[in-house]
């Protein structure tokens, strides 16, 4: 099979065989980033609008570094200083993009669903870049690499993921990543972030409050960021989730003793993560980093690509056409 | 869309004898093996690449270090394609700087791959030399590019392709011209 999406919007839709075509075609964009020279000029000539209606520095940053080193032009949009500010409809900012013929759009939006709404109406290829608390596709990607480097399978792993699940769509991203390999995913945190409804995002979750319970025989430990204005509602002082969920070593010891730490940041150190976790060999947050450019790169390769490209080219390890 | 053999050019000793000749001109124009590196193009660039070191190794114990590349990235028919080909990995555990680099592929056709191949090399660093190696020189140049190392120069009409199987890849050695369309295997760009 081959990538035959016009879009990304979610993982959810993507299946297992699609997820493993997306991973393997990431490991040369890796490769790219150890190069002495990393740009190329594979999309010189593309430009590659980057519509971000919710602040974000890092994974603007992720894409605008993935489109340089490609060699496209990006076009940068903060809502903050835009006519977004001046009560434009979202329809007509995103008609107004197209206008300046850009090849690939990447949209985060506090919105949920408004890169489907976008994608419904535009002739372009949209990349989901975080919308509300729906999706977060591209970081369930290379959280779904930089696993499958560290521990060399994606497959019936025991996954752990502490924190505000129930507000977070990079959780969701992930559950629907890795529940098509038969992960066995564990949601952690105070009760009001991990409803009973979570269950029914994918088989095999478990809710599980009390986090050394949660963590026992882990492969994956994934620490969510707490967002200190969550705490309010209803109010749980921060010196009590640090008491009940700060991941310290000597939790972390109660997971594999190969179990990987991620975090998709920013993190808040002395908060969700001691910091000697956070140094620890098992961290892999320098690498989900570096991972995250190498699966962005590959994403807007693949959908600038114009066409699907159907069936020929089959599996990822068949011959390439080059 | 059928593809039809037209003749076999090599069997499978006269291929076998073509890449030790080609491994012996190799040490002979090289001198000695120090600093020297093959790079196979993928994909049968890089079986020749270890046939070749394996030759090379056999005949002067030298250990010439190989390392194999996906010029995809570096393609100048991008924009033209119909959708954006499948990437392989590279992988050349060693550093490109100073060396004599010699890249190998199959066949040089229109010379764009090994373009591509070098621009992909600058990339990666400065190496001191770079040479080409191919199995077979089919001419059709596009390009003010030539080979320092050709296994066979065979001429060809532009509706004509070489199609080279090696038993790492093809279960077999042989090399055969052929007429009509391109197989689909072949490649978009260049060869």
């Amino acid at each position: 099979m081959s990538f035959t999406f016009r879009h990304l919007l979610g993982t959810e839709a993507l299946s297992r065989e699609e997820i493993l075509f997306l991973l393997d075609q990431s490991r040369a964009f890796q490769e790219i980033q150890r190069h002495p020279l990393k740009k190329l000029a594979t999309l010189r000539g593309k430009s590659v609008v980057l519509a971000f209606f919710e602040t974000s520095t890092r994974t603007r940053i992720s894409f605008g570094t993935a489109a340089a080193r490609l060699g496209a032009d990006t076009m940068n949009l903060q809502a903050e200083s835009s006519s977004v500010a001046k009560g434009e409809s979202l329809v007509d900012t995103a008609r107004t993009l197209e206008a300046m013929k850009p090849d690939v759009i990447v949209i985060r939006h506090a919105a949920s669903g408004a890169p489907h709404f976008v994608a419904e109406r535009l002739g372009i290829p949209v990349i989901n870049a975080g919308d509300g608390l729906h999706e977060h596709p591209s970081q369930g990607l290379l959280d779904a690499l930089t696993i499958r480097d560290r521990l060399g399978r994606l497959e019936d792993l025991n996954v752990t993921i502490v924190g505000d699940i129930r507000h977070s769509r990079v959780a969701r991203s992930n559950i629907h990543v890795l529940s098509k390999f038969g992960c066995r995913i564990t949601l952690c945190g105070p009760a009001m972030w991990i409803p009973p409804e979570m269950t029914q995002l994918a088989p095999g979750i478990r809710l599980e409050p009390a986090l050394a319970c949660a963590l026992r025989g882990a492969h994956v430990v994934m620490v969510l960021r707490v967002q200190t204005e969550r705490l309010l509602e209803p109010a749980l002082p921060p010196d009590e989730y640090i008491r009940l969920y700060q991941l310290t070593p000597e939790r972390l010891a109660l997971a594999r003793p190969d179990a990987a730490l991620m975090h998709p940041g920013p993190m808040i150190r002395g908060l969700e993560i001691d910091p000697a976790v956070a140094d620890s060999p098992q961290s892999c947050v320098l690498e989900q980093v570096t991972n995250g450019v190498a699966v962005r790169m590959a994403l807007l390769y693949l959908l600038t690509g114009g066409a699907p490209s159907g069936t020929e080219g089959a599996r990822p390890a068949a011959p390439a056409a080059g | 869309m059928p593809t039809r053999e037209k003749a076999q050019l090599l069997n499978a000793a006269e291929t076998g004898r073509t890449i030790e000749r080609l491994a012996h001109e190799i040490v002979e124009k090289t001198g000695g093996q120090h600093g020297v590196a093959l790079i196979g193009i993928r994909r049968r660039g890089v079986p020749l690449a270890q046939r070749l070191a394996r030759t090379i190794r056999a005949s002067t114990g030298a250990e010439v270090p190989i390392g194999m590349l996906d010029i995809t990235l570096y393609r100048d028919d991008l924009s033209l394609v119909a959708a954006h080909p499948i990437v392989q990995s590279s992988d050349i555990p060693f550093s490109v700087d100073d060396r004599d680099v010699i890249l190998v592929d199959d066949v040089l056709y229109t010379g764009r791959t090994a373009r591509a191949a070098i621009n992909a090399l600058f990339d990666l660093g400065r190496p001191r030399r770079i040479q080409l190696c191919a199995l077979v020189d089919r001419g059709h140049r596009e390009l003010p590019i030539a080979a320092d190392y050709a296994g066979r120069r065979i001429e060809t009409r532009a509706d004509e392709t070489i199609e080279v199987r090696l038993s790492e890849v093809d279960g077999e050695d042989r090399v055969m011209l052929v007429t009509g369309e391109p197989a689909p295997a072949a490649r978009a760009g260049d060869t």
